[in-house]
């Protein structure tokens, strides 16, 4: 039973921090950026030296933890503010459809540029090994990673409250994100929104890419896709543009997952994901504006 | 004498004139009506005068100094705010939040931010709202906090945007009063664009009357009320005249 709960919450943690960087950027500048697990693939590749080996040569993957989280991190938030001054920033007027399929070109520009260095054979690694001995918790084996994970995200999700709560860039940002052009006209400096926005989202992608890499121990080029996929659904679930609903929606979606893999009669198991998905779309018909609408989201003049 | 005026302004939106030839002059201290029909380019005029439209023709000067070409967040810097119809607050922020997001836009620390907009939210006698969520207020105070909002920075004019559309007689009164406030105890110049004539009549020393893009009249209120081209303009047709719609509201 607590095993249950940790691994719905542990895998809700993932979704959680997936949604909450789509919701960020989607939130400033009405994108779905599609390239973000493609983000996320890039800071677990970058941990390796580029090669074609099936065994993973690790080049920062060595460091020790509180040199390699922030190397992570800043791997991914300097890979995601590259996009937004490169691609993103181009496409600042174009309607949503044409931005989205910016992003999905970008993924795939970012997924062919990791297959180039390294092949798309998946790569075992082994990040903090120290991290999967198991722990003993009211009577439940649990991974240490497991609670590590679960800890790091309400760290994440706390700090990040206090941070757009607290900072005068927070308050920017949650402005912006309600309704961007007011906040231009009364003078928030847009880019530096923006641009933090990726920033941040980044840094959430490489979060994820650490936790996902420590929990599979491999590597894969499209390793990013699958989380990026659950996550989205997650930011739509949530009400897109919505935070607190993002993060809601992702650890539902977690513990429907782990529910469905230990209630499903174990012939549809392997079906597990049609059904959260037949949920997701249930969900949907009763609440078409997600769990919690963001109110930057309707139209205005 | 200091003051912001639109000089021989004309908007065409794909042909069409909004705007043509228009004169109008805003000075501190002082409070200015612009009245008129629907879609006789009001909200155009304060637009252009904001920067938020740029103008086919003619020029938008402060002290002299030509304004067009200036984005509406630069226009704001050089003090002249304005509100929108309808409020337009963020609506998921706290009242306070709502301020001080244009204090900090305004290029304020963050701390003077927060410290004008307690002080400004205590002027208007609406601190108690401070933490509330904006948009679960109701109609009147959003509008008052969007009044609040625009005054962050003591701007010099202050153009509002149909600030009394859907309040009720005693609530326009209040208003009335804080307008009236504005104008005499932080020598702000008002332009006050409105429905309720009543509202303008019983306010401003000197109103504009737009018909059509064009200025049709313009004086103090009583040449306004007596006036029969602005009769026409409102009622359609002149005949009409007995229709309450120019009453003067104190």
């Amino acid at each position: 039973m607590l095993q249950t709960l940790f691994d719905a919450l542990s895998l809700g943690s993932l979704y959680a921090l997936g949604a909450l960087g789509i919701a960020l950027i989607f939130g400033v500048m009405r994108l779905v950026n599609f390239a973000h697990g493609d983000v996320i693939a890039f800071c677990v590749f970058a941990l390796l030296w580029p090669s074609t080996d099936a065994m993973a040569i690790v080049f920062a993957g060595q460091l020790p933890w509180y040199l390699l989280v922030p190397f992570v991190l800043l791997c991914g938030a300097g890979l995601s503010v590259l996009c937004e001054i490169v691609v993103f920033r181009r496409f600042r007027n174009a309607n949503p459809a044409t931005m989205m399929i910016a992003s999905f070109a970008l993924g795939f520009v970012i997924r062919y540029f990791l297959l180039m260095l390294y092949s798309s054979r998946p790569k075992s690694i082994s990040l903090l090994p120290a991290l999967s001995q198991p722990i003993e918790i009211f009577g439940a084996r649990l991974p240490l990673l497991q609670l590590i994970t679960i800890v790091a995200t309400m760290a994440i999700l706390i700090g990040l409250t206090l941070f757009l709560r607290q900072t005068r860039f927070g308050l920017e940002m949650r402005a912006a994100a309600e309704n961007f052009s007011m906040a231009r006209m009364l003078g928030v400096r847009a880019n530096r929104v923006i641009m933090g926005a990726f920033a941040l989202s980044g840094a959430l992608a490489g979060a994820i890419a650490l936790i996902f890499g420590s929990q599979t121990g491999t590597v894969d080029i499209q390793m990013g896709a699958s989380i990026m996929l659950m996550a989205f659904i997650a930011t739509v679930i949530g009400g897109l543009g919505s935070l607190g609903g993002a993060v809601l929606a992702g650890f539902l979606l977690g513990a429907a997952s782990v529910v469905m893999q230990v209630a499903l009669p174990v012939d549809a198991r392997p079906f597990r994901d049609a059904f959260v998905y037949g949920a997701v779309i249930l969900v949907l018909l009763f609440r078409p504006q997600g769990l919690i609408a963001a109110r930057g989201t309707k139209e205005r003049v | 004498m200091s003051h912001l005026s639109a000089e021989n302004v004309s908007v065409a939106f794909a042909g069409l004139k909004a705007l043509s030839a228009v004169d109008l002059q805003i000075t501190p201290g002082r409070i200015s009506g612009l009245i008129g029909p629907n879609g006789a380019g009001k909200t155009t005029l304060v637009n252009v005068l904001t920067g938020f439209q740029t103008p086919s023709e003619g020029a938008v000067k402060l002290d002299g100094e030509a304004l067009i070409g200036l984005k509406p967040h630069q226009v704001r810097r050089r003090g002249i705010a304005r509100t929108f119809q309808g409020g337009r607050l963020f609506r998921d922020l706290p009242v306070v939040d709502n301020l001080e997001v244009t204090g900090v836009g305004l290029g304020m620390s963050r701390r003077a931010a927060i410290a004008e907009a307690e002080a400004m939210l205590d002027w208007i006698g609406i601190a108690s709202l401070s933490s509330r969520i904006a948009g679960t207020l109701p109609y009147t105070d959003e509008r008052r906090v969007a009044i609040g909002r625009a005054l962050m920075g003591r701007p010099a004019y202050i153009l509002l945007d149909e600030p009394a559309a859907g309040m009720s007689g005693p609530e326009s009164k209040e208003l009335s009063a804080l307008i009236r406030r504005i104008a005499n105890d932080l020598g702000c110049g008002v332009l006050l664009i409105e429905h309720n004539v009543g509202l303008v009549l019983g306010l401003c020393e000197h109103i504009v009357v737009l018909d059509s893009g064009a200025i049709i009249e313009e004086g103090p209120p009583a040449s306004i009320r007596d006036s029969e081209k602005v009769r026409h303009a409102y009622m359609g047709t002149a005949a009409n005249t007995d229709l309450p719609v120019l009453e003067v509201m104190e």
